[in-house]
């Protein structure tokens, strides 16, 4: 399997806070990798790193076997970002469109396009609406529908299900697996435990070091606990 | 290329969609360029009152012959001055002797006492011609020759700029013309470009491969276009309906009030990463747009500190202003005026560069 993402090494630090310290993490194609960490632990600088919007201050995040920060590789990217960070006065279909263009997507493709990603997140009857107008779950949606736009081959989920209502989140997850089969990688940052059991692998992130690295059973059974919480509460005991 | 459109394309979207600031942008100016219009109109014939106690007839008469002027005779100066000191008249003519006066102004209002003070030196001058000419038309006839015309001096007045009514607001609008087009752009595209900094937007942007100059051209061209739309009806309202005259070119109006919006749009942007919110961006105003305004040319140059005057020469909307009075006021063309245009493209493509450089801060290619 091909490498999409590699961070080796990396650090990071805003002024005097170490947030992360000595990360390696690596994804590869047709992958779901939960990065799990308690508020505050760094699981957004770590994208960020990624992203090569913060430039890591040692060690070097890899893209399709590039260096980031590197410009160009953003297109090949789906992001959604963990605040929703839509134009609220526009219309979803506006927003998507925006959205698809700064990606980069061909002009002749656009309309199909974005009545795809939104009914992928059931917003279909909606795109012509303003965003002021819609829900949090709905906006939540949205973002994500914009992360799919132009069916990329890297997806980075900054907590995509929170504030999601039960039933969409298992549908959002839903096609989060089937994305994978067709040869996706996915990279998902989430706080809610028992998302951790939907993934390939689980990365722990804590006193910002990557703890644990396995899948989700295989953690279980070497932590000795039946479920990915309690690996995160006996990994956070230990770290202290 | 095509990412610039669609940047431009959305900011404009959503500021149609935003009624509230649309009226501010297109019916502010309106409603305060008819107030000024309205207040300086009637402000261009301010009468006076003077005072006089035992002033000769010949004097007395004189002043009241002056328009706008009224005298009222007091017989003694107490009562004139309580008079004064409440406001009824405006200075006090004294006569104290032979050919000797004493004036005593009120001097609450500057335009009433210098007004005042013409009146009165004129009077004087005017009734020492006249004893003059008097003299002469007698000793001519002694000396048996016809007396020369000497009461029908005739002057013809001409303007440059306008007409007889032409008023203080006149000469003034050209200024008001750029600055509003500087305030409201400055304004609106900082806190514009704030909003989408706090609400995440820019970083989502940013996650996109769209270069950093391409955001930053998106905003010039949405708002040139917006500041042609303000300049049209800026200028369209002030020309049809009061009626100012406008000497030169209406296109060099036109490149000057948009290059004028980009440097704008240019220091807004780069000033709203100063800002953490809106009401920050509020706070700039006394820092950035008052000055702009003092330094406009509203008050004369020539009347400032020579530091002063240097402030003044680091501002871009001095510039814009003598460009637009020349243009405005003397007919000017592009080659009186190319070399504020040349200061104003200048600023321009120093903070434009500065906020394609500054938008390193949230991305670092
Ligand atoms: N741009 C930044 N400047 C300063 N501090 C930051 C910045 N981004 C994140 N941090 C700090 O780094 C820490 C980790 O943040 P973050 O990566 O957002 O955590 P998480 O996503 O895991 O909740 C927090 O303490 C946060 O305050
Ligand atoms: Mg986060």
């Amino acid at each position: 399997m091909e490498k999409v993402i590699s961070l080796e090494k990396v650090a990071k630090s805003f002024g005097n806070l170490k947030v992360l310290k000595d990360v390696d993490l690596s994804l590869e194609t047709g992958e779901i990798l939960g990065l799990l960490g308690p508020s505050g632990a760094g699981k957004s600088t770590v994208i960020n790193v990624t992203l090569g919007v913060e430039k890591a201050d040692a060690g070097t995040a890899y893209v399709f076997g590039e260096a980031m920060p590197k410009r160009e590789l953003l297109g090949k990217i789906g992001y959604m970002a963990q605040s929703d960070a839509l134009y609220e006065a526009l219309t979803a279909r506006a927003n998507l469109k925006f959205f698809a263009e700064m990606r980069g997507i061909d002009k002749k493709d656009l309309d199909a396009e974005i009545d795809r990603v939104a009914g992928v997140v059931s917003l279909g009857d909606f795109l012509d609406q303003a965003v002021s107008g819609f829900s949090g779950g709905m906006k939540r949606r949205l973002s994500l529908a914009i992360a799919l736009l132009g069916d990329p081959k890297l997806l980075v989920l900054d907590e995509p299900t929170v504030g999601i209502d039960p039933a969409l989140r298992r549908q959002i997850w839903a096609e989060l697996h089937k994305m994978k089969k067709q040869g996706h990688a996915i990279l998902v940052t989430t706080h809610v435990m028992d998302e951790a059991e939907l993934v390939d692998r689980v990365a722990l992130l804590m006193g910002g070091r990557v703890i644990a690295n396995d899948g989700p059973k295989q953690l279980e059974e070497q932590y000795g606990v039946p479920s990915i919480e309690d690996v995160f509460l006996k990994a956070e005991e230990e770290t202290e | 290329m095509t990412r610039t459109l669609a940047i431009a394309k959305r900011i404009l979207m959503e500021l149609m969609r935003d009624k509230r600031t649309l009226a501010m942008m297109f019916l502010a100016p309106v409603l305060i360029l008819t107030l000024l219009n309205y207040v300086f109109t009637l402000n261009t014939t301010p009468s006076v009152e003077i005072g006089t106690v035992r002033v000769e007839q010949v004097v007395t008469d004189s002043l009241k012959d002056t328009s706008h002027v009224h005298t009222k005779s007091y017989d003694s100066e107490d009562k004139a001055k309580s008079a004064l000191k409440d406001k009824d008249i405006d200075a006090i003519l004294t006569q104290t002797g032979t050919n000797q006066y004493q004036i005593r102004y009120g001097n609450t209002d500057a335009s009433k006492t210098s007004m005042a003070r013409q009146v009165i030196n004129a009077t004087f001058s005017k009734n020492k011609v006249e004893a003059m000419a008097k003299q002469n038309v007698v000793l001519a006839t002694q000396a048996g020759q016809q007396p020369a015309a000497t009461s029908s001096v005739s002057i013809s007045e001409k303007y440059n700029y306008g007409d007889k009514n032409t008023t203080f607001f006149d000469t003034i609008m050209p200024i008001f013309m750029g600055f509003f087009v500087f305030m409201f752009v400055f304004l609106i595209s900082g806190i514009s470009l704030l909003k989408e900094r706090t609400t995440g937007t820019l970083s989502r942007l940013l996650a996109t491969p769209v270069r950093r100059s391409e955001i930053v051209y998106g905003y010039m061209l949405s708002y040139a276009l917006v500041a042609i739309l303000q300049t049209a009806v800026i200028v369209s309202f002030t020309i049809t309906l009061l009626h100012v005259e406008v000497l030169g070119s209406i296109s060099l109006l036109f490149l000057i009030n948009i290059l004028l919006a980009m440097v704008a749009l240019a220091l807004g942007l780069l000033v709203s990463t100063l800002a953490a919110s809106e009401f920050q961006m509020i706070q700039f105003i006394p820092i950035v747009v008052v000055p702009q305004m003092i330094f406009s040319g509203i008050i004369p140059f020539d009347s400032m500190a020579s530091w002063a005057q240097a402030i003044g020469d680091i501002l871009p909307m001095k510039y814009a202003a003598d460009a637009m009075n020349a243009v405005v006021l003397q007919g000017q063309g592009f080659s009186t005026i190319w070399g504020q245009i040349v200061a104003l493209l200048i600023f321009l493509v120093v903070l434009t560069g500065a906020n394609i450089f500054g938008l390193r801060r949230y991305r670092k290619v």
